[in-house]
């Protein structure tokens, strides 16, 4: 039997998802979904103030209410949690103090909502009022008090890093700009509400869980630990996820507080937030302010980048600090800088706290380098094309913080966007209040080290195969609507050489699946894409050994595709899978689990420096895109009216969901760049509803022109590396520099709304009469 | 979050669910949404937010999309109601679900089951929708993963392969 061997049969190929068909049936369940018949309901009272010694909590009339099964407050938990183990220091309900309006206080559980509604009323909470801080400014203010006894000056995190000989590169520029650049905290938005379902069993002292987590294992740490039980007496369990963002990568207050609630009424507890307490919970993108100084040359080459950066937390630790090195430590990796200084300082303050959001840390440090970028670029008279192609980097290589870059595929999207869009033949012909504006970005395919350093794999996959032939795939990687269930059948289908469909995936329940680090970061394709791979090879050798056995020649003699085992250059029929499976079977004496894992080597973790882990990945993506605006000089209305957009991500495993991933990841920068924000009115969450919260509808949402760039890199899965998260920063510089090019107008300050607009047409108009009087004057 | 409600007095009340006649127990204030997803279990339609924000509960009555959070069961007596349950034919994908599968319409698949709901009241009414048509019948839908494009192209490929 001769065959031509198609490496691509089934990875590559455009593939609907495989969890797809229960979605566009209303049959997939998410956690608010599962059955609750017997379930008691949970409630969360929370925080009026914004900053208060709690002096008393009164429950004991919440207690008496008929029908309430269990009433909890800080008093029932003295353990924090936190996403961080350097930086736990918040607990799931207020202990001592409460540090934001909206903080949970007391949860109850009862048998209806009306009951644990009015239970709620009757808890008594005494206040001693401290003063409160929203901004980054007043909490960093000499005399403001601390939130946190051991972070004085309200300081979470300083960093200072120097890279390459900053002053000499400053010098040698012929031309040094410096702006101040400003960012609207943003949240994810995600569709589903949060919610958690759990089960207490007293006999037995078993917990399950049911959340709406993207990270099931640190549910699973941080239950154990502010429960104190034996992480083998929990189980968690994802259902179907209605995406996450980030919102959802560390455990949060509610998940903890389900738990608590279940074990203290010894019972069932589901407990469903609003839409309001889901943006409380909060986790987005911070306020961010950034005073960026660059120096190039006359042919545009950079020379120096010195970055301030301020970012407005929150009350808690959560994932400040790596938001904060990661503004630093993605500076580097797009364009190759000769020296960079950058010092960033997070902030505590007394509104929900901020954490990890889609492009995590880099996206708002991406916009002003990329508008300070184009600011310079206008002034010496280059293309923005040119300016970003006089600073491309060649693969491999190692930036100065330890970052290493295998593939780059950054100048063939420069190429793909720049001819798609016309912009040699479109840009500044396109009539008043319209323009055209570009812009690059790039992210991490997962972080290579991860938080919780146990010395286990990275990554770990389990292949099981039985009497029915079927292969089933299990993995705790959390599918949250990103595809990676697919992604991984579509790995291990290829290397196996079987039908897509004979591959089953079970994923991220703990009783199950093997443990994963969880869906953050643009870790999964790369890390249990990998793993997914030796898991099928390992399952490979036992098919291949039983192939040899059964047809009487060598192993190396026998080649597998299309579901049949066969002898290399030879005329039999072969083996079906089928039968090679029940042989293998036989051999092994039953049912066959093959197991894969995947580490990022420690040369991939980073720099030697402090924080020098993050940001480094084994690969990055990356991406441009050219964005076309309209403007209506009357109202203001910056209409978004094309995107063309490349992304290298190394290989698309699944090119029909590499689309979705990018297409969404450009429309999520659109949303913060032209109208999303979060608003606080001395610490009450105004913004609390889709209503406030404007994320873009079909409306104003434009065609996304894309082109996907297969740099190959060597260490990815097939070559592949992110595809989610690298589009998304690119989106909200190429607005403003487009805007640039329609009105000459530099907008500083996202979202980019009506009001900015007609600010800064006013500003200009007064400027432009002033230096008219006086010239006439003179 | 679960409702709260006062106690409420019920009442028997007939209307057609998925083409089939139902008669059921309903309470004065009592919301479709919560009669769908708590009493009969019919999960597909979703609650993405506190009151009529979002699109995630669209449903058609007497074939036109309403949003089942903002509308009490009492109203829908003598009614015909559909859900994306009902969609189906034979357990088999309906155009537009198909559409939406393969065409990757859906990511999370929150928003689906309502973006779904509102296309095929579209496509009742208009059945070669332009891509406006389209837009202005999910405008009252928000959908976080896809920016949607694939939506539209779901849309368009279901009015293309329609009967």
């Amino acid at each position: 039997m001769t065959v031509m061997r198609n490496t691509r049969d089934v990875v590559g190929q455009p593939t609907p998802l495989i969890d797809g068909v229960e979605k566009v049936m209303g049959a997939a369940k998410y956690t608010a979904d599962l059955p609750v018949a017997d379930a008691l309901v949970g409630r969360i009272l929370r925080s009026p103030v914004s900053h208060a010694r709690i002096v008393g909590i009164d429950t004991a009339a919440a207690r008496a209410l008929p029908g309430v099964r269990a009433v909890i407050t800080g008093a029932d938990c003295a353990a924090t949690y936190g996403v961080l183990p350097i930086a736990m220091n918040e607990y799931p309900l207020a202990r001592d103090v409460v540090r934001y309006r909206g903080e949970p206080l007391a949860a109850v559980a009862a048998v209806d909502a009306e009951t644990a509604a009015a239970a709620l009323k009757l808890i008594r909470c005494e206040f001693d009022i401290l003063p409160a801080y929203y901004t980054a400014d007043a909490a960093r203010a000499p005399d403001a008090v601390a939130l946190h006894a051991n972070k004085p000056g309200n300081i979470e995190r300083a960093v200072h890093h120097r890279f390459g000989d900053v002053e000499a590169g400053f010098a040698q520029a012929d031309l040094v700009r410096e702006h101040v650049y400003a960012c609207a905290e943003v949240a994810h938005a995600q569709m589903e509400r949060n919610a958690a379902l759990v089960e207490y069993d007293p006999a037995r002292d078993h917990l399950t869980i049911w959340s709406t987590t993207q990270v099931p294992y640190y549910v699973h740490l941080m239950l154990a630990r502010c429960l104190e039980m034996d992480a083998s007496r929990i189980r968690v369990v994802k259902p179907f996820v209605g995406g996450g963002f980030g919102a959802r990568v560390e455990t949060l207050n509610f998940e903890i507080i389900a738990a608590l609630l279940a074990r203290a009424a010894g019972g069932k507890v589901s407990l469903r937030l609003s839409r309001e307490e889901t943006f409380l919970t909060h986790r987005g993108r911070p306020e961010t302010e950034i005073r960026l100084k660059l120096g190039m040359t006359r042919a545009g080459r950079l020379t120096a980048c010195a970055a301030e950066v301020v970012q407005r937390g929150g009350a808690y630790a959560g994932y400040g600090i790596i938001t904060i090195l990661y503004a630093g430590a993605l500076l580097q990796g797009l364009y190759d800088i000769p020296a960079i200084a950058y010092d960033g300082v997070r902030v505590y303050a007394n509104l929900p706290p901020c954490g990890a959001m889609r492009g995590h840390g880099s996206v708002d440090m991406r916009f002003a380098f990329e508008a300070l970028l184009d600011r310079m670029a206008r002034e010496i008279g280059l293309d923005p094309f040119a300016v970003r192609r006089a600073n491309l980097l060649s693969a491999p290589t190692e930036t100065q913080n330890g970052l290493r870059i295998e593939s780059y595929g950054l100048g063939e999207c420069l190429d793909w966007v720049e001819q798609a869009s016309l912009w040699r033949e479109r840009r500044g012909r396109l009539g008043t209040g319209r323009g055209l504006g570009m812009a690059c970005s790039h992210y991490v395919s997962g972080a290579a080290k991860p938080i919780h350093w146990t010395g286990e794999p990275h990554a770990v996959v389990h292949l099981r195969l039985d009497f029915d032939g079927g292969v089933t795939l299990l993995t705790g990687a959390a599918d949250i609507g990103q595809g990676s269930s697919t992604v991984m059948a579509q790995a291990a289908a290829e290397v196996l050489g079987i039908r897509l469909d004979r591959v089953r995936v079970v994923t991220a329940d703990s009783m199950l699946t093997p443990k994963d680090n969880g869906s953050y970061s643009s870790r999964v394709t790369f890390m249990v894409g990998n793993a997914t791979i030796d898991a099928a090879r390992a399952l490979l050798a036992h098919l291949v050994a039983a192939a040899a056995a059964r047809l009487g020649v060598s192993e190396t003699a026998i080649q597998h595709e299309n579901e049949t085992f066969f002898v290399a250059g030879g005329d039999g029929p072969g083996l079906s899978f089928a039968d090679v499976a029940q042989a293998a079977l036989a051999r092994e004496g039953g049912a066959i689990t093959a197991k894969g894992s995947f580490t990022c080597p420690v040369e991939f973790q980073g720099g030697k420096h402090k924080g020098g882990a993050v940001g480094a990945t084994m690969g990055f993506s990356y991406a441009a895109q050219v964005v076309e605006v309209a403007v209506d000089h009357e109202t203001g209305m910056v209409a978004v009216e094309k995107v063309w957009v490349a992304q290298d991500c190394g290989f698309a495993i699944n090119p029909l969901a590499v689309e979705g991933q990018i297409q969404g990841a450009v429309w999520m920068g659109m949303g913060q760049a032209i109208g999303e924000e979060t608003r606080y009115e001395q610490g009450l969450a105004v913004h609390a509803s889709f209503l406030d919260y404007r994320v873009p509808t079909i409306i104003e949402s434009p065609p996304i022109a894309l082109h996907i760039v297969e740099s190959i890199d060597p260490n990815g899965p097939f070559g592949a590396k992110e595809a989610s998260e690298g589009a998304l920063a690119g989106f909200l510089p190429a607005l403003t520099n487009a805007i640039a090019d329609a009105l000459g107008l530099e907008i500083d300050t996202l979202p980019v709304t009506p009001d900015r607009i007609l600010e800064a047409l006013a500003h200009r108009q007064r400027a432009r009469r002033l230096a008219k009087a006086l010239e006439e004057a003179v | 979050m679960q409702r709260d409600r006062p106690s409420p007095r019920t009442h028997i009340r007939a209307f057609r669910l998925n083409g089939r006649a139902r008669e059921i127990l309903v309470a004065d204030s009592e919301l479709l949404l919560d009669t769908l997803r708590e009493a009969l279990g019919l999960t597909g339609t979703k609650q993405g937010c506190d009151g009529g924000e979002c699109g995630a509960c669209t449903v058609l009555i007497d074939g036109r999309p309403r949003l089942a959070c903002l509308t009490r069961t009492e109203e829908c007596a003598g009614h015909d109601v559909e859900t994306i349950e009902g969609l189906a034919e034979n357990g088999r994908m309906s155009r537009l679900q198909r559409a939406f599968h393969e065409r990757l319409g859906t990511q999370c698949g929150y928003c689906t089951p309502g973006m779904i709901i509102a296309a095929e009241g579209l496509l009742r009414r208009d059945p070669a929708p332009d891509e406006t048509a389209i837009r202005a019948a999910l405008a009252g839908n928000l959908c976080r993963c896809t920016g949607y494009v694939k939506i539209i192209e779901a849309v368009q490929e279901a009015a293309r392969g329609a009967p």
